[in-house]
This record gives structure tokens, C-alpha cells and sequence, in this order.
């Protein structure tokens, strides 16, 4: 062995080694062969004035390349908490423990210099509030210009004509004349799809959109889901939609983790989740949720009680004191996942179909 | 009087002047509302939808007298609430209440619950406080909270408890009117329909009436016997929920429809059937 390798010359064994550097980085040939997401027992503690308190408990999920994965469950149940973790942008202090592999390379361990590289490169993000996300002092063709200057390096003009034909691709009208335009001067729907044209810039692997329709009228969001839903189709894009609302996922995404108090309590492919609603919570989701057609006066099913406090979680199942379905078993330890269809799992000992 | 409806809306409208563009010429005006007429009889409940810019909370203002509509009338029980003596206008306010949008903003966070519950009644009535702690206490428990909660603070309810406080000051002065301006949509869906059920109770027991402004068409449809479509600050399309939203008329009115996501899986071709 040392005979081979040291008659390979000096120079050749250099060439080697750095084109196995260049060939490491994203969107390389091997990287296709690992599922474009991979989160494995994502736990995160953030310390708070009442100690430190666990916000996300063991959640794993894959999304392979082009795949809609939706995460849906109400606040505090740390949908939010897992994109933050996945762009590296927990809050200070935070711990973190459990692997996310983009692209099969560690993202837990990435210092911030890695990090900055990646988001807005590989990861696109679009957020809730688009008057928030964008810069009220920059015109939006600089804001859009400014990914594409910072991690492809391309010239001030160049820039600003991928720009336009970024803007162009979002359908936002009159492009040519808006990109000098300020944020203010801009609708609600207008400004997403700036800030949509912004996490598209670099061509990412992966777009994160957290609630990216929630503040917007319900024509404006059917529109702004449907550019979403037809830009990631085109791109070949994975889409991890962040969302309560059921209709929006039913509408967007193939796979669902629904959440609760930190944990992942069914994952399946969306219209099998929404069939089966394997587990109680889901349940309870569902039937609460008022719906076109109810007659007036008609009361709607609750789930009783309220989120438990995440510093002071029991240490079985954390939705058995809202559970009608309860017994001693759930509340002496954390229910197993149990597989209820294929791909498709409850964390539950007894998780049902609905009738 | 006894004839009069609740709330009559007649012939409103209201512009907003805009800052003047230039010296000499007339400031631009944007008209918010145009023309909206409705009446709303006691123990009924009237829906308002349109999208952002659509007029609706112009018109709660305007209901609320808060602000006077450009021309047009305001009637509550008959009475014009734009041409009534301040002291009348006070003795009015106590008939017609507000709930809003938000829970976080719309609680002062360094007052206890017992000292914003009580308020509406000190202000309006002069109450003496030991009344307005008993009322309060009431008032608290018709909304599902202890009385023992009077002495906390904003920041100790979750964000359907707080709009529970917001409910129990808008009852506190037995209102016949509650305007609701999208009480619910700031809550998670579990915590929504608890306090949609609380409305619907407080209803029933109270015989109130609410004016309730919401973007959601399921939400309306469960809370009123009526539904007015704002668009541009005009009333396209007026009547009763279950009409309007299976046989809509209007184009406008049928987009809203269609834009509501439904639970029937994506559309997108390569998003088939159960795999």
C-alpha cells in the first residue's frame, strides 16, 4: 500500500485532494444518492429563567429531493423551533443534540461562517410577515440582488438583471418598473412574492416557509401557495411548509408531521393522515376546526384542558391529560411510534382509525 | 323605539383625506366606505366580510362611534350616535361593546384583570367599586374564569384566556350590541373554537347580538344570521349564510368561496391518489 501511494506523484495526490474537497460541497454527483433532509433525534433545550426547558423532544424526519413535507400543530408545539434549528438560528444558549444532515452533511456542527453559506444559498426562506422580512430602507431589486452578489459573486449589473427575471418568475407585475420600487410601495401578496423571489435567488436545495401565508387575504393566499406549489415542481425544490391550517397542507404538501409540545406525534403522507387520524390530537384538530357548510348555532367539538408547560411535561405521553382516550399505561412512559399505515406512524398505544 | 332595529346603518359613507400631494390643489380623498346601508334587529347577529382595505373595520369605527362617517347615519335603538350630547353618547356607549383582534395588544399588561374588567363601568356608569368587583367576578365566570384570576396580570393567560378577558370587559356593561372585530383569528384552532362555542353561549344567555367582522366564511357561518360582503367599501352581496356561501351571486363573493382551502388533496398531477 505505502508503495502505491507514493508512487503517485506529489503534484497529482494535491489535484486529488482538492478536487475531493470541491467534490464535498452541495449539489456534487455522490451527495444524490442521501435523502436531501435527514433529521435524526433533534432534541433542542433552551435555557429559560426556570431552568433550562426541552422544546424539541427526538424529532426525525426525511424529506428526499422534490418532496412537501408539512409540519402543522399549534404554537408552542415547536414547528418554528425545528426550521430555526434547521437554518442554524436558535436563539442564544441553545442545545442541541440529534443530527441534521443536509445533503448528507452535518449541519449541527457547522460553525457560523459554514452557516451563512448555506442559508439564502442552499436553504431559501420565506417568513410569515413580509413587511418584517424585508428591508423598508433598500429597494427590493437590491434586496434580491444581494444573495446572488453574496454567494455567486456575480457583478452589480448582472445582479440586477437576474433580479428581474427573478421577479419576472414570482409574476409580479410590471417587474421592469418595480425594481426600483420600495417595500412600502408594495400590496401583502406583492411583498411574499418579492421575498419568495429573494429564497429562490440561489436556486436552494430546500425552501423553508414558515406560516408564508398566514398575514394574507384568502384569495392573495390560495395565489401565493400556488406559485409556491408550481416554482418547487419546476425547480425540483423540497418545500418544508410550516403552517396551522389544515386546508393549506391539504393543499400543498404530500407529507405531514403533525406536532405537539415539542414532539412529532403522527407523520404520514398527507391524505393518509387525513383519513386515518391516527392519533387523538389529530383528531381533536380536525373536529375543532369550523368548516363552510356548519349550520348556524352548531357547537363545535373542543379538545378540553390546554397545552401543558413545556418546563413541567409528564413524563409519559404529553397529550394524555387532554386525551379522552387515556389510561394508567399512557401517562408511565413516552407511547412508542407505532406504525398505523405504510410511511405513516402515530406516537400513540392506541392510535385509531376515525370512524 | 320598540319598533326601531338595534342598529340601523343608513346611506354611510366615509372618506379619508389623504396628505395634500400639492400646494394648490385639494388633498385626495380614498372613499373607505360607499353607500352601506343595513339594519340588524335585536338578538341577531350580522356578519361582515371582504379582504384587507375592504372597508370592515371603517365600519366597526363607525358603529363604535369612534370616528363620524363622512355622510349618513349611525342608529342605535333609533338614535343617531353621531348627533347625540356627549353625555347621551356615553349613556349609549354602555348598549354597544368591542372585542378585537388582538388578545396581547389589546390588554394593558401593567393593570390586573380585575382593574381592565371593571373600566367600561367606572368610566361609563361611576360605579361604586364594590360593585364593580362583584360585576367583574360575574363577569369573569360567564366567560369561564375564577373570579380569583381579577387579581392577575395579562402576561399569566394564554392567548385564548386573554380573549376571554376581552370578552368578559365587553359584557360587563350588559351591551345589546358586542362588536367583534376578528376575535378568533389570531387563536390556534382548538382554543378557536372554544371561544367561537363561548360566543355562541354568551348569545344565547345574554340575548346579545354581535356585529362580526371576520375574513373567514366558516366562522361567519357559524355565528350569524346574516352576512354582508364588503368590497371596495360597497355591499356586493347581503343575506342569510347558507344561501350566500352555496349559491353565491356575486363574482366577487364566488372567489372568496373558491379561494378557501378545502381538504381535498393537492391538485398538482404528480400529487395523486393514497400511495
Amino acid at each position: 500500500m505505502p508503495d502505491i501511494a507514493s508512487s503517485v506523484p506529489i503534484s497529482r495526490a494535491k489535484e486529488t485532494c482538492s478536487s475531493a474537497a470541491t467534490a464535498s460541497s452541495p449539489a456534487s454527483e455522490p451527495a444524490q444518492a442521501d435523502p436531501l433532509l435527514e433529521v435524526r433525534g433533534l432534541s433542542v433545550t433552551l435555557p429559560t429563567a426556570r431552568g433550562p426547558v426541552q422544546v424539541l423532544r427526538d424529532v426525525s424526519f426525511t424529506m428526499a429531493r422534490g418532496q412537501t413535507l408539512g409540519i402543522i400543530g399549534e404554537s408552542g408545539c415547536g414547528k418554528s423551533m425545528t426550521a430555526l434549528a434547521l437554518m442554524g438560528l436558535l436563539p442564544e444558549g441553545a442545545q442541541v443534540s440529534g443530527s441534521i444532515r443536509l445533503d448528507g452533511r452535518e449541519l449541527t456542527t457547522l460553525d457560523e461562517r459554514a452557516l451563512c453559506a448555506l442559508r439564502g444559498a442552499r436553504i431559501g426562506m420565506v417568513f410569515q410577515e413580509p413587511m418584517t422580512a424585508l428591508n423598508p430602507l433598500h429597494t427590493i431589486g437590491r434586496q434580491i440582488a444581494e444573495p446572488l452578489r453574496l454567494h455567486r459573486g456575480l457583478s452589480a449589473a448582472a445582479a440586477r438583471a437576474e433580479a428581474l427575471r427573478l421577479l419576472e418568475r414570482v409574476q409580479l407585475p410590471q417587474a421592469a418598473q418595480r425594481l426600483d420600487a420600495w417595500p412600502h410601495q408594495l400590496s401583502g401578496g406583492q411583498r411574499q412574492r418579492v421575498v419568495i423571489a429573494i429564497a429562490l435567488a440561489c436556486g436552494p436545495g430546500l425552501l423553508l416557509a414558515d406560516e408564508p401565508t398566514t398575514a394574507l387575504d384568502v384569495t392573495i393566499q390560495r395565489e401565493v401557495l400556488e406559485l409556491i406549489g408550481e416554482l418547487v415542481a419546476a425547480d425540483g425544490m423540497g418545500l418544508l411548509l410550516i403552517s396551522h391550517d389544515l386546508g393549506v397542507m391539504a393543499q400543498t404538501v404530500r407529507r405531514l408531521l403533525v406536532m405537539y409540545a415539542g414532539s412529532v406525534v403522527e407523520s404520514g403522507p398527507t391524505a393518509d393522515v387525513f383519513r386515518r387520524l391516527a392519533h387523538p390530537y389529530t383528531r381533536g384538530l380536525f373536529a375543532a376546526r369550523p368548516r363552510l357548510g356548519l349550520a348556524r348555532g352548531t357547537r363545535l367539538a373542543t379538545i378540553p384542558g390546554r397545552v401543558p408547560d413545556l418546563a413541567e411535561l409528564p413524563p409519559g405521553c404529553a397529550f394524555a391529560g387532554r386525551c379522552a382516550l387515556a389510561e394508567p399505561a399512557c401517562a408511565a412512559a413516552p407511547p412508542p411510534l407505532a406504525e398505523v399505515g405504510a410511511g405513516h406512524h402515530a406516537r400513540c398505544i392506541k392510535p385509531g382509525v376515525a370512524p | 323605539m320598540t319598533d326601531a332595529p338595534l342598529l340601523a346603518v343608513e346611506h354611510v359613507s366615509k372618506q379619508y383625506r389623504l396628505p395634500r400631494e400639492r400646494l394648490f390643489a385639494a388633498p385626495p380623498v380614498v372613499p373607505a366606505l360607499d353607500d352601506v346601508s343595513f339594519t340588524l334587529q335585536a338578538g341577531r347577529s350580522l356578519g361582515i366580510v371582504g379582504e384587507s382595505g375592504s372597508g370592515k373595520s371603517t365600519l366597526a369605527r363607525l358603529v363604535m362611534a369612534l370616528e363620524a362617517p363622512s355622510s349618513g347615519h349611525v342608529r342605535l335603538d333609533g338614535q343617531d350616535l353621531h348627533r347625540l350630547e356627549p353625555a347621551a353618547l356615553r349613556q349609549a356607549r354602555t348598549r354597544v361593546q368591542m372585542v378585537f383582534q388582538d388578545p396581547y395588544g389589546s390588554l394593558d399588561p401593567r393593570r390586573t384583570v380585575g382593574q381592565t374588567v371593571a373600566e367600561p363601568l367606572a368610566l361609563l356608569q361611576g360605579a361604586p367599586r364594590d360593585e364593580q368587583q362583584r360585576r367583574a367576578a360575574q363577569a369573569l365566570e360567564a366567560v369561564g374564569l375564577r373570579a380569583a384570576d381579577l387579581a392577575k396580570y395579562p402576561h399569566e393567560f394564554s392567548g385564548g384566556q386573554r380573549q376571554r378577558i376581552a370578552i368578559a370587559r365587553a359584557l360587563i356593561t350588559r351591551p345589546r350590541l358586542i362588536v367583534a372585530d376578528e376575535p378568533v383569528s389570531a387563536l390556534d384552532v382548538s382554543v378557536q373554537a372554544q371561544v367561537l362555542n363561548l360566543m355562541q353561549d354568551l348569545r344565547d344567555e345574554f340575548g346579545l347580538s354581535y356585529l362580526f367582522i371576520s375574513h373567514d366564511l366558516s366562522v361567519i357561518s357559524l355565528v350569524c344570521d346574516e352576512v354582508v360582503v364588503l368590497q371596495g367599501g360597497r355591499i356586493v352581496e347581503q343575506g342569510p349564510p347558507a344561501r350566500l356561501f352555496t349559491q353565491p351571486q356575486h363574482a366577487y363573493t364566488q372567489r372568496l368561496l373558491a379561494a378557501v382551502p378545502g381538504m381535498e388533496p393537492p391538485t398538482r398531477p404528480a400529487a395523486g391518489a393514497a400511495a
